[in-house]
This record gives structure tokens, sequence and C-alpha cells, in this order.
């Protein structure tokens, strides 16, 4: 088995969600992590959070972000077992990030140094 | 308590208590010279109190006795003693003159450091819980090979081997240090965890014994909650999923000693002073910086001590499964998940999800696919009926789902 990071790329993050919206999609994102969790194939993975979010560029400036000049920001990502990069893209489809219209997930495979 | 019953009351009790003061003493090593004189306390309390009666305080002559007998060892192996000496830290005083500490704190820490040294990683987890029950809960060598359904041999053998190998570790008795302790306790929790599961889940029909480890399991829990250090939210986690289980243990088995499923339970069986014993350990449970595996199944478990079904019951075991996979996988939680999501949010999405679970050798896999299939396609409740005979592996087993046929 090979593992892939699932990268949930949002293009034009504001940060502002009402807790409705994010509780909907906590519920689906929780089922969905359950699932892949429900058959071994959840390795780790974590949410990112938006609140007292830094941004630092070259020459070690930092500013607050990542909204501002890029809009595109990560929502989180997951790692999880697979036999290829299609079985995980499979099992990204249920990822909650997708259903806002624009958004992607992108499937990487885990670099190994063994 | 009449004389007959009150020696093996004490000796549940007190056989263990001495037996950590003195191995404490001794190093854990010399195991065995402190289990001798333990068990030589006792066999002089059965020969003079028939003849001189029971003496006013029990414990307190055991104690001296056991005191006594240490003493008389020490000043007989001058060796042993002068190698004991050695690794007393302060040794003006020569073994013989040194106290032997039975107060009540001295005996709860020795046995709680006991406790951590059993639990050693470096030791295989069916070993720790064998010398758990030999040392910390007085077992007898024939009860615990009964409690593993193995015989005299392999027990002895276990123990001598895991014995050698804390030797050669050269785990002391001793708290672990602040930095050590977290992953420590941990290993402990899952030691406990296990032998309360070996007493809980284990197939045989004798329920005696299996109620004995639930109960001991819970004791040195008890153990680990009176010391602040061990006193951590996850193991109150641990308390209080046992006081849930055990809540149910009278309710689990029929006369016959054969398993009732949850939902055919007689509810007036439940312990209903457990049940809020669990909501109390729960409530100490919360909070800590991380969530212990044990504190989801606790609240998996307080869900199910409410009988009646609502979606938020089923919303909330699901999440919780959720979580808990998480953490740790097992198929066990897979498929309980699973029947979670059916009571959640129907059969069709659980059938979908059960699909996905790849457990295609496991008999409660098919027992759980035959119940979701249960009014939406008959043949398929019968061929996985079918399927979960073949694959499962006891007597009780293949009898109940035979049972489930039959009734269709």
């Amino acid at each position: 088995m090979k593992e892939f990071a699932l990268i949930f790329r949002h293009p034009n993050a504001t940060g502002k969600v009402s807790p409705e919206q994010m509780q909907q999609w906590m519920k689906i994102q929780n089922d969905w992590v359950g699932s892949i969790a429900a058959q071994n194939k959840f390795v780790s993975g974590t949410g990112l959070l938006f609140d007292d979010a830094k941004v630092v560029h070259h020459k070690g400036i930092v500013t607050n972000g990542p909204f501002g000049e890029i809009k595109e920001t990560l929502g989180g990502f997951i790692i999880v077992k697979a036999e290829n990069a299609e079985e995980a893209a499979e099992i990204a489809k249920g990822a909650a990030v997708l259903v806002g219209d624009g958004n992607t997930v992108e499937v990487r495979e885990i670099l190994r140094t063994r | 308590m009449t004389e007959p019953e009150l020696i093996p009351h004490l000796f549940r009790t007190e056989y263990s208590r001495i037996t950590a003061v003195l191995s404490k003493i001794f190093g854990l090593d010399n195991v065995e010279i402190a289990e001798d004189i333990a068990s030589e306390t006792f066999l002089t309390a059965v020969e003079t109190w028939p003849y001189k009666g029971i003496p006013a305080n029990p414990p307190a002559w055991l104690y001296t006795v056991a005191k006594n007998k240490a003493k008389n060892y020490l000043k007989h192996h001058k060796v042993f003693s002068e190698k004991i000496e050695s690794q007393i830290k302060h040794n003006l005083i020569s073994a013989e003159e040194m106290e032997i500490d039975l107060s009540e704190k001295n005996i709860s820490d020795s046995q709680l450091q006991m406790l951590f040294a059993i639990c050693h990683p470096a030791i295989s987890p069916e070993s720790q819980i064998s010398l758990a029950l030999r040392i910390l809960c007085g077992f007898g060598i024939d009860e615990i090979a009964d409690a593993f359904l193995t015989n005299k041999e392999t027990i002895n053998k276990r123990m001598f081997r895991a014995k050698e190998k804390l030797r050669n570790e050269k785990v002391a008795i001793a708290f672990p240090g602040n930095h050590e302790i977290e992953n420590r306790l941990e290993n402990v929790l899952r030691t406990i965890y296990l032998l309360f599961s070996e007493g809980y889940y284990s197939e045989r029909e004798d329920t005696v014994i299996r109620k004995e480890l639930c109960l001991e399991a819970m004791k040195l829990t008890y153990l680990l909650l009176e010391n602040e250090l061990t006193n951590r939210p996850s193991t109150n986690a641990l308390m209080a999923l046992m006081c849930f289980h055990a809540s149910r243990l009278d309710a689990r088995r029929d006369e016959n000693g054969e398993m009732i499923l949850y939902k055919d339970q007689d509810i007036s069986l439940w312990n209903t002073e457990l049940i809020e014993k669990g909501n109390f350990f729960l409530q100490k449970a919360f909070g800590g910086n991380s969530t212990s595996k044990y504190y989801l199944e606790a609240c998996i478990a307080y869900w199910h001590t409410l009988k009646e079904d609502s979606k938020e019951k089923w919303e909330s075991i699901l999440q919780l499964y959720n979580f808990l996979l998480q953490i740790e996988y097992s198929p066990m939680a897979a498929l309980n998940r699973t029947f979670a999501l059916s009571k959640a949010r129907g059969k069709k999405e659980a059938i979908m999800e059960a699909e996905k679970l790849n457990l295609d050798q496991n008999h409660f896999y098919f027992i759980l696919l035959s119940e979701l299939y249960k009014d939406i396609d008959n043949e398929k409740v019968k061929l996985n009926l079918k399927k979960a005979l073949a694959f499962a592996k006891t007597k009780a087993e293949r009898k109940a789902i035979q049972k489930k046929m039959y009734s269709l």
C-alpha cells in the first residue's frame, strides 16, 4: 500500500463561514474520514484553522494571511493508504471541501525516504 | 464473617499487598521470595487461628507475622541480605534492622509501582496480565490457566520467561519519571483494559471467573485513581468504560451461559449503581490535552446505557466511532460504526459502507450484512448467514447463527 496526501484547496477563501455551514461541513467531513478509517485506510490528518494564520515571505517578512494578494489557501489535509493514485482519487471524492464550487482536492503520493 | 470464609477473603486482598511491599524491598528479581513469605504468612494463619482464635485485627496480625518472617529470612540468608543492603540507598542500617513499612500509603504505593513494573513494554501483554493476576490480584496458577483456557505448565513457563526478561531489562519497582509517566501509564491502562476484556468478552460459560476478572481490572484502576500521579482523565475514562460495561454483566447471559444480545436484554438486570458510577467517572474523564480512546469508548458505552432509540443516540454513537477509528482501527469498531450508521442514516447507506469494509473472513461482518439486508433482500440474508456460519470460530457462535437461520 502506498500513502497519499489529500490536500484541500480553496481558491477563493475568505475565512468567513457561518457556524451552520461549518457544522454541516464538519458532519460531512467526519463521516467521510470515519468511513476511510473504518476501511483501515486512514493514516493521519488535520484541519487547518484560519484564525491567526500568517504568511512568511522571502527575507523573513511576515504578513497576516493568507488573505490578501494570494486568495488561494489550504483548508487541511489527510493522509490515506491506497493501492494507487486512482484509488486515492476515488476516496477523495467524498471530501467535504468539494461541496464548495471551485474547491479542489489535490492527491499527492507521499515520498518515502526508506 | 466466619473463619472458613475469612481466610480466602483476606488472601485475596492481603496476599498481594504483602507481596508488593516485600518485593519493593527485595527487588523484582526476588518476587518469588516475597511470594513465599506471603504464602507462609497465610499458612501460619491457617495453622494457628483455629486454635488461638481469630485475632482482633486480622490484617495487622498478618503484617506483623509477615514482617517477622521477612526479617528471619534476611537473618538466615546473609548473602542475600548483603545484596539487599547494597541496594538500599540509605544503608546505614542493616537489612535486619530495616523497617518494613506496611502502612496504607506504602502498601498502595508499592502495589502501584509493582503495577508499573509488570506492565512493562518489554514483555508480552499476556505475560503482563498473568503477572498482574498472580502478584497483584492473588490468583493461583490454576486460576490463571483457567482464565486463559490453557494449562498450568504454559502459565508457569510464561511467567518464568517474563520475570527473566524483566530482570534482564533491569526493570525497577518504582514510579516512572515524570517525562515517562504518560507513556507508561498508557501501557498500564492497556493491560488493565485487556484484563477486563478477557473477562467481559470471554467465550467461557463460567460466569464466576469472568466476573472476577472484570472486578480485578476495576480494582487495579481504582488503585490508579487513588494516586494523584496516575489519576488522569484517561484513567477515569477507562474506569467509566468498565463501570458501564460491567453494569450489563448480569443481563448479557442467560442461565445457561448463552449470550443475550443487547437489544434483547432485560433492562431490570442492568446495575444502575454501576451506571451512576460510570457517569461520575465519565465527568472526570473530560479534559486533558488529548482525547483518549477510552474516553470515546466510555461515551459510546454511556449511550448504550440509554435503552431507548433516538436519532440523537445513534448519530452521537456514529460520530464517536468516526473518531475512535481514527485513533485506532479495529474490525469490531468498523462493524459497530456501520451498524450505528444504519440506525442513524438508514440501511441503504450502511450497506454501501459495509461493502467497502473488506472484512470477508470475519463472521461478524456477515452477521452484520444479514441484519442490514433484513426486509430488503431475504436471499441475501440467508446467503450472508451461511457465510457467517462457515467462518464462525466457536460452538456458541455457530449455535447463535443457526438459531438466526431457523427463525427466518
